[in-house]
């Protein structure tokens, strides 16, 4: 490489009681990280990253966790992010490598999760040349990120890496890409400290207005058919927006439904909790939705999987709307009362209100209304499903998630669950009860098959005495199988639970409802052997193939203290209910099979 | 939702950007992303000092529309200012077109009548050609292009509108 010739401004900058020291711009990244808190990147090494990776090796502060594929290191900082409230960072090279991260960075845009990603560029002479390994990687991710960064001259370098952080980390959290020109690695770079006021047009509101807020409450405290409906945000405001929003559900007596992103923000056997709702929600929270007459949104975006036929959801109710990103009040459904601010706040003035504000008008007999209402829908049981117990018997996948679930709670360990995408991943969110928020790793927006595997590496670094396990189904996995690389090279004691059912399951059930049973390249064919596969990547393999060897497999993998990949032959033909079918209305739910022949000419156009 | 009974109404998006590379195609790649529409767009430097752009978008949408362009543009990153006028918002829009004519006899002394008309002025003559400047609402510009086709309109280049509130109130 040409060393940075070009640069005039080589001074390096003391602050503070820095000693005046050449650093190259490789060593004043790493040295930002390291004043980010950053303690792991996910990455993957190449030519244009090569001078960052040569200092990583001469330094001992910042750990380098190597994925086998750069989508993977992405998604593993997804996780590493999610479960610990921290930033996750990745590093990769030009090109291919940055390319392909466009899948995880989008994924971490559509579930706000803060990453900042790291990739090389051809040094900046050669920016334009179509040289080796070069891509337009800041105008390839621009729509991907919330913002990203092309560093064009050595007193960038810092700079951008701190700004980086913050824009990541604060408002709606989300993902930013910094692109790194060789020779700005190599030459030398001046250090600057973080600014006290990065960026001046960037100004996430956080504190939410006191008016909205007395507005909210006041048609609360008269609500009769109240429902909380949280999301995501909740989760990205921290544990203790989790722990005020359970004040406020026993404050308030309300009862809360959960998006797929908020699980784990209310505990699952709480008695106000309905469980999820949505396209597979439960019957109550899809009923309560759509009769409640008081709906308040919190950290929720109204997503079309929640909401099914807009025209129809929720039609009676006076909706309250809180969510840090302005842009979302009044997306879809439009709202009576606004609130732009941080979850977590803007639970903690609900509360603070709700006690200042006169006592309460409402009739103590209106909200025993509802609730007997609500638990009539309850009492429907809509998540059952039946499981012949007989030893020879099928596995029904429900059943062995709700083994799951208890003997890993039997352990008493801390569980994390990372999903891939499709049915088991529905069937993970309705009967793998969470209790704690962080606790729940999946691809919501963007619904991205594959994303588990690298998720449970990301949530076992960040956690290594934990219980990690990746829901998963055969062909999801499949899609970053090579991720059992970097479990064994690691010796992340990652479990991976594959509920096998020979098919894209969510594909072949929308075939069957849709598509009159053509299941159109939805079948897993030629799969390997998982129990095989384990073992050359030196993990341990198992496999139940009926009712008879659930218990004992699922003991043995939560037993055996290195990797598992547990290969669970489950009922092929299972569809996941209960289900609003496309186009249809929450008070239109198919609880099982038999009701699934009315759905429309419309709803067959919808995703 | 009440989306369907709007009816779409044209307005100029004014966005007060930093002057920074990549600011106006994360502007315009939102509006080709989210399937707005662009009809015109200017964008030019208008705080040195401060190193701040504006950029000037004609669209057409429902009002529903225009506040979610709004609040999408407003939460891009390097976007100070965001403000949607419409004809109900008191402001002044203007472009400035530059009328390339090809005519002789006749017609040549017929297009110049009209440029009076129209307080176009000819920037570049020859024998054969003139080359009109007129600035004014985009309508007037458009009348005036019109009139000059039979009278051989051979070239046209407009700037898009700049627009800025009437009276004291300000991005």
């Amino acid at each position: 490489m040409n060393a940075a010739s070009h640069q005039t401004d080589l001074k390096p900058h003391a602050t503070g009681t820095d000693t005046p020291v050449v650093q190259s711009g490789a060593e004043v990244l790493l040295r930002v990280l390291g004043e980010q808190g950053v303690e792991v990147i996910f990455g993957y090494p190449g030519g244009a990253v090569l001078p960052i990776y040569d200092a990583l090796f001469r330094q001992n502060t910042i750990r380098h966790v190597l994925v086998r594929h750069e989508q993977a290191a992405v998604h593993a900082a997804e996780a590493y992010a999610r479960s610990t409230g921290r930033v996750g960072v990745v590093l990769v090279t030009s090109g291919p490598g940055a390319t392909n991260t466009v899948t995880g960075l989008l994924d971490a845009m559509l579930d706000s999760i803060p990453v900042v990603c790291f990739s090389g560029q051809v040094g900046v002479p050669l920016i334009g040349t179509d040289a080796f390994q070069e891509a337009d990687t800041t105008g390839i991710t621009r729509p991907a990120t919330k913002y990203n960064y092309l560093v064009r001259r050595a007193d960038e370098i810092a700079p951008s890496v701190h700004e980086a952080f913050h824009i990541a980390r604060s408002g709606r959290p989300g993902p930013v890409l910094v692109d790194l020109p060789k020779n700005l690695m190599v030459g030398p770079a001046p250090y600057v400290a973080p600014a006290r006021a990065p960026h001046p047009s960037y100004q996430p509101q956080t504190e939410p207005g006191r008016d909205a807020i007395s507005r909210a409450v006041a048609a609360m405290k008269g609500a009769r058919r109240p429902l909380f409906y949280t999301g995501g945000g909740i989760i990205n405001a921290g544990p203790e927006a989790s722990a005020a929003l359970r004040r406020l559900v026993e404050k308030t007596g309300f009862p809360c439904t959960s998006t797929l992103m908020g699980l784990g923000s209310m505990p699952a056997g709480d008695r106000r909790f309905l469980g999820m709702l949505g396209m597979h929600g439960t019957y109550e929270a899809n009923m309560a939705t759509h009769g409640c007459d008081v709906l308040i949104a919190l950290g929720s975006r109204f997503d079309d999987r929640v909401t099914g036929r807009l025209d129809a959801f929720s039609p009676t109710s006076f909706k309250i709307h809180a969510d840090i990103d302005p842009s979302q009040i009044n997306k879809i459904v439009p709202v009576d009362v606004g609130i732009v601010g941080d979850a977590r706040r803007v639970i903690e003035m609900m509360l603070e209100e709700w006690d200042c504000t006169p006592a309460n008008t409402r009739q103590p007999i209106d909200m025993a209304q509802w609730w007997h209402q609500i638990n009539e829908w309850r009492a429907r049981d809509s998540l059952g499903f039946v499981q012949d117990m007989a030893p020879d018997a099928i596995i029904r996948p429900q059943y062995a998630i709700r083994r799951l679930h208890e003997l890993a709670t039997a352990t008493g360990r801390d569980t994390y669950v990372s999903t891939e995408v499709g049915q088991h991943q529905m069937w993970a969110a309705q009967h793998f009860g969470f209790d704690k928020p962080n606790r729940w790793l999946t691809s919501g927006g963007l619904g991205t098959m594959g994303y588990g595997l690298p998720a449970a590496v990301g949530a076992q670094v960040a956690h290594p005495d934990a219980l990690v396990i990746d829901i998963a189904g055969e062909a999801s996995t499949l899609m970053n199988i090579q991720e059992l690389s970097t479990i064994a090279q690691y010796r992340l004691p990652v479990k991976v639970f594959i509920l096998n059912n020979q098919y894209m399951g969510m594909v072949r059930q929308w075939q069957e409802l849709l598509h009159e049973s053509r299941y159109s390249e939805s079948y897993s064919a030629a799969l390997p052997d998982f129990v095989k596969l384990a073992e050359s990547f030196h993990g341990r393999g198992l496999r139940a193939t009926c009712m008879g060897e659930l218990d004992g497999v699922i003991a043995e993998m939560l037993a055996h203290p290195g990797p598992v990949v547990a290969d669970i032959c489950v009922a092929q033909d299972e569809n996941c209910y209960p289900m609003i079918p496309s186009g249809a209305a929450h008070n239109q739910m198919i609880l099982g099979p038999g009701q699934d022949d009315e759905i429309s000419a419309e709803g067959r156009m919808l995703v | 939702m009440t989306t369907q009974q709007e009816s779409p109404v044209s307005a100029v998006i004014a966005i007060q950007v930093e002057n920074e590379s990549g600011a106006l195609a994360r502007v315009i790649g939102l509006f080709s992303g989210r399937g707005y529409n662009i009809e015109s767009l200017t964008v030019a430097p208008v705080d040195e000092t401060r190193r701040q752009s504006r950029i000037n978008i004609v669209t057409t949408a429902t009002p529903h529309v225009l506040e979610q362009i709004r609040a999408q543009v407003a939460r891009l990153v390097p976007v100070y200012r965001v403000s949607v006028m419409t004809g109900q918002d008191p402001h002044v829009a203007r472009e400035m077109a530059l009328v390339k004519v090809i005519a002789s006899g006749e017609r040549r002394a017929d297009a110049l009548r009209i440029a009076q008309a129209f307080r176009a002025h000819p920037v570049d003559a020859s024998a054969t050609s003139f080359v009109f400047e007129l600035t004014g609402a985009t309508d007037k510009l458009d009348a005036f292009i019109d009139l000059m086709r039979p009278l051989g309109l051979a070239e046209v280049s407009r700037t898009g509108v700049a627009a800025i509130a009437r009276g004291a109130a300000i991005l």
